[in-house]
């Protein structure tokens, strides 16, 4: 057993004084790069004021995070031009006053056990022995975490495991808190249960902070003040977030950001008739090995040419592994997914999950929720001719195929780039058009929006349609409701 | 990849409770006598101290079987080789073209003795330590970097995640048509791509691991690292390898009393 000095929580609740930043003609220039990520950014915020950050993708806003957090290191080839100080002092002298919060928990975990991984901070900042656990019980009661000490961390959901972050946070009481994208890999309930807690983490510390986050409408309540960055640029906006909105909204939901009260008009599909049953679902159940619960308890889905269908249902409730089962990469443990004769299966008849890969491509297409897992080549075009050559198809038929799919998504600029460099949201695209380049006649993607811009979200939304118009059947797994409106014909809710 | 689960301790043993670096002294005591004894007498007798010691260890017997059977495996292995490898002495059974021999015998036993009791306490003290506690213990009590032993602890804990990675590469890949197919050489392409995936996703991991530690202070020049889990030695740690020291000296002195010990170079 580990040696833990057991203090009831009386301490008072530390909050160190908030600080004081101040940009003055501040610029980064990444290593290697030609443009400036940021430039001529003049920025002051007064202790304790909480400023939310905006800005179309790729206009230096977590680069400005990391900056505050004195994580930018000119080691590594950046360059750095005017001041960037908080309470007068450069960021990077000062980093234990700062505290970043990033997108992905599990990343920022390091520990096996939630109160090592919250001590683990308060020890590399050398917190006397005697104060950590009482620190270590404050900052976990501080952000409502539902278990214990020694709750393994791997056991955690995303929403658990971002409050853990913040706890691990909020215990080094820093002055002030910066928070990249915090709630985006969450569900919504798991999303709205962070936010809360940072409420009340700001109010109690009282810290400076800086917010980013695509969904704004979901952050402006916890602001004073919004700041729009230009890329490459400075300050273009900097006031309270309505006049701010109201000044530049429409320039901001133009490019990408999600403004409160306006969303990206999609075209409602038409109303169709459902063509023939391409895949069922029959009975399909699915149980991990040793586990006492079944992840998918028997569930019955068709999906039929020309029509949409959302599973939708909360974190733990199978939509995914429903998903992968219909998409033949999955083997039910019960019950079977039975192709029809309209999808043209291969002979011998069999379930999807028993066909050659190349038989599936040119059936069923899958996107992933991550699209780094779907990558294979090193070039964006050699992604695209992945699939159709691998199905059999001749080196001039994929190409034309390939440059087809690089237009109609906009991503024809970037066809020799490396897949891992490309944004988010052109990752995003890349991997749909991976999963479709095969002409597959079932679609299955899987949060195809989580984290994706606007101007991204509008785009991915018009291709489903299309595809549904086109004749496929399409399967989405999602918690955006948003989406759901947009596409589906039909919704399967489980859990 | 299952053979990775194992590495969870159980707590509620009552070795878990005692210093690691006491139990690591101890396992280190007994590697050093089964290095110096080649007879079969004293891993003999000192398997039976283990035998007797096991119940108060609180690691359960079937913990145990569980986490060694690959070192059981292996030490059959080594009887095996030993039984019809040392040739000598009468012929006890012909199995075909196979003599087994008493000498071959003889050689199977002291090995198959000296491996169990060398590997028991290792595997005992495994099962009963939290990796974390022995990161802790190492840096305090025998001033390994925190570097190495935090980052090795931190790594430890990607390992399981290692495995969801490969199931979950293997979907993807198969939802770009790159399976295995039927031929050998189709499949060992597959595995490698798949391999080298995995091994990608490895070092991102560890790359955003290393990112998240130093994002919360670990290695700050100038700051004195504090801890939050002492791992004092205790009278009951000193007495764990005081004893371990007693049952290695009485386990040779039985053995040199019989005429039987013998030590290597003699």
């Amino acid at each position: 057993m580990r040696t833990r000095p057991h203090e009831p929580v009386n301490a008072p609740v530390g909050a160190a004084a908030p600080v004081a930043v101040d940009l003055r003609g501040w610029g980064w220039r990444h290593g290697g790069r030609h443009a400036w990520a940021l430039r001529g950014v003049d920025l002051r915020l007064a202790p304790g004021e909480r400023v939310l950050l905006l800005g179309p993708s790729g206009a230096g806003k977590s680069t400005l995070l990391s900056a505050l957090a004195g994580l930018l290191d000119a080691g590594s080839g950046g360059e750095q031009e005017g001041a960037l100080t908080l309470d007068g002092r450069p960021a990077a002298e000062v980093r234990s006053r700062a505290g970043l919060v990033l997108q992905d928990p599990e990343a920022a975990l390091v520990m096996a056990r939630a109160g090592d991984d919250v001590a683990f901070g308060l020890e590399n900042r050398g917190v006397p022995t005697d104060e950590i656990w009482p620190r270590v019980d404050e900052a976990l009661l501080s952000v409502g975490f539902p278990y214990g000490p020694d709750a393994p961390t791997a056991a955690l959901s995303g929403g658990e495991q971002q409050r853990l972050a913040l706890a691990g946070i909020v215990a080094l009481r820093p002055g002030l808190l910066l928070l990249d994208e915090v709630t985006a890999n969450l569900d919504p309930d798991g999303a709205a249960l962070v936010r809360q807690v940072l409420a009340e983490v700001l109010d109690a510390s009282g810290a400076t902070a800086v917010v980013v986050e695509h969904r704004v409408e979901q952050v402006v309540d916890l602001v004073h003040r919004a700041v729009v960055l230009e890329p490459g640029g400075g300050v273009a906006e900097d006031g309270p977030p309505a006049e701010v909105f109201g000044r530049a909204g429409a320039r901001l939901a133009a490019r990408g950001v999600w403004v409160p009260g306006r969303r990206p008009v999609v075209r409602r599909p038409a109303p169709v008739t459902a063509g023939p049953a391409l895949v069922r679902a029959e009975e399909v159940a699915f149980r991990y090995p040793a586990a006492h619960r079944e992840a998918l308890p028997a569930t019955d889905l068709t999906l039929c040419a020309g029509e949409a269908v959302a599973i939708t249902g909360p974190n733990g409730s199978g939509k995914s592994t429903l998903a992968l089962c219909l998409a033949g990469l999955l083997r039910p443990t019960g019950g079977d997914v039975v192709a029809q004769p309209a999808l043209d299966p291969p002979r011998p008849a069999r379930p999807p999950w028993r066909w050659r890969g190349r038989d599936l491509v040119t059936r069923i297409g899958t996107v992933f929720q991550d699209p780094e897992h779907q990558f294979v080549a090193s070039t964006v075009r050699g992604e695209l001719l992945v699939g159709p050559r691998h199905a059999g198809a001749t080196v001039t038929a994929a190409a034309h195929r390939a440059d087809e799919l690089l237009d109609r998504l906009g991503l024809a600029r970037l066809a020799a780039a490396n897949p891992f460099t490309l944004s988010g949201g052109e990752k995003r695209r890349l991997s749909v058009a991976t999963a479709i380049a095969t002409a597959p006649k079932v679609v299955v993607t899987d949060e195809p929006t989580y984290g994706q811009d606007a101007l991204t979200w509008g785009a991915l939304a018009e291709l489903l349609a299309d595809l549904r118009d086109a004749g496929c059947a399409l399967l989405t797994v999602t918690h955006d409701e948003q989406l759901v409106g947009a596409i589906a014909d039909r919704r399967l809710a489980l859990g | 990849m299952s053979v990775l689960v194992p590495l969870a301790p159980d707590p509620d043993a009552a070795l878990s409770r005692r210093n690691p670096v006491a139990k690591l002294t101890a396992a280190g005591i007994v590697t050093v006598a089964m290095l110096v004894s080649l007879d079969p007498v004293t891993p003999a007798v000192l398997l039976a101290i283990e035998a007797v010691a096991l119940p108060f260890s609180g690691v359960r017997l079937g913990t145990l079987l569980r986490r060694s059977w690959p070192l059981l495996l292996g030490i059959g292995g080594v009887v095996v080789a030993n039984l019809v490898g040392v040739q000598g002495g009468d012929v006890l059974v012909e199995i075909g073209p196979v003599d087994v021999t008493t000498e071959g015998v003889e050689s199977a036993a002291a090995v198959a003795l000296r491996l169990l009791a060398l590997t028991l306490p290792g595997i005992v003290v495994l099962a009963a330590t939290d990796p974390m506690d022995m990161a802790d213990a190492l840096v305090q009590r025998w001033r390994v970097p925190a570097r190495f032993a935090y980052g090795a602890l931190a790594a430890l804990r990607l390992l399981p995640l290692l495995s969801a990675d490969w199931h979950m590469i293997g979907r993807a890949r198969r939802a770009r048509g790159l399976d295995a197919g039927w031929s050998p050489v189709g499949r060992l392409r597959a595995f490698t791509g798949q391999v080298f995936a995995v091994l990608v996703a490895a070092v991102r991991r560890g790359v955003r691991l290393a990112a998240a530690m130093d994002a919360r202070g670990f290695g700050t020049a100038g700051v004195e690292r504090t801890v939050a889990r002492p791992q004092p030695m205790r009278p009951a740690d000193w007495a764990l390898v005081a004893g371990t020291a007693g049952a290695v000296l009485l386990a040779v002195a039985v053995s040199v009393a019989l005429g039987a010990w013998r030590p290597p170079f003699a």
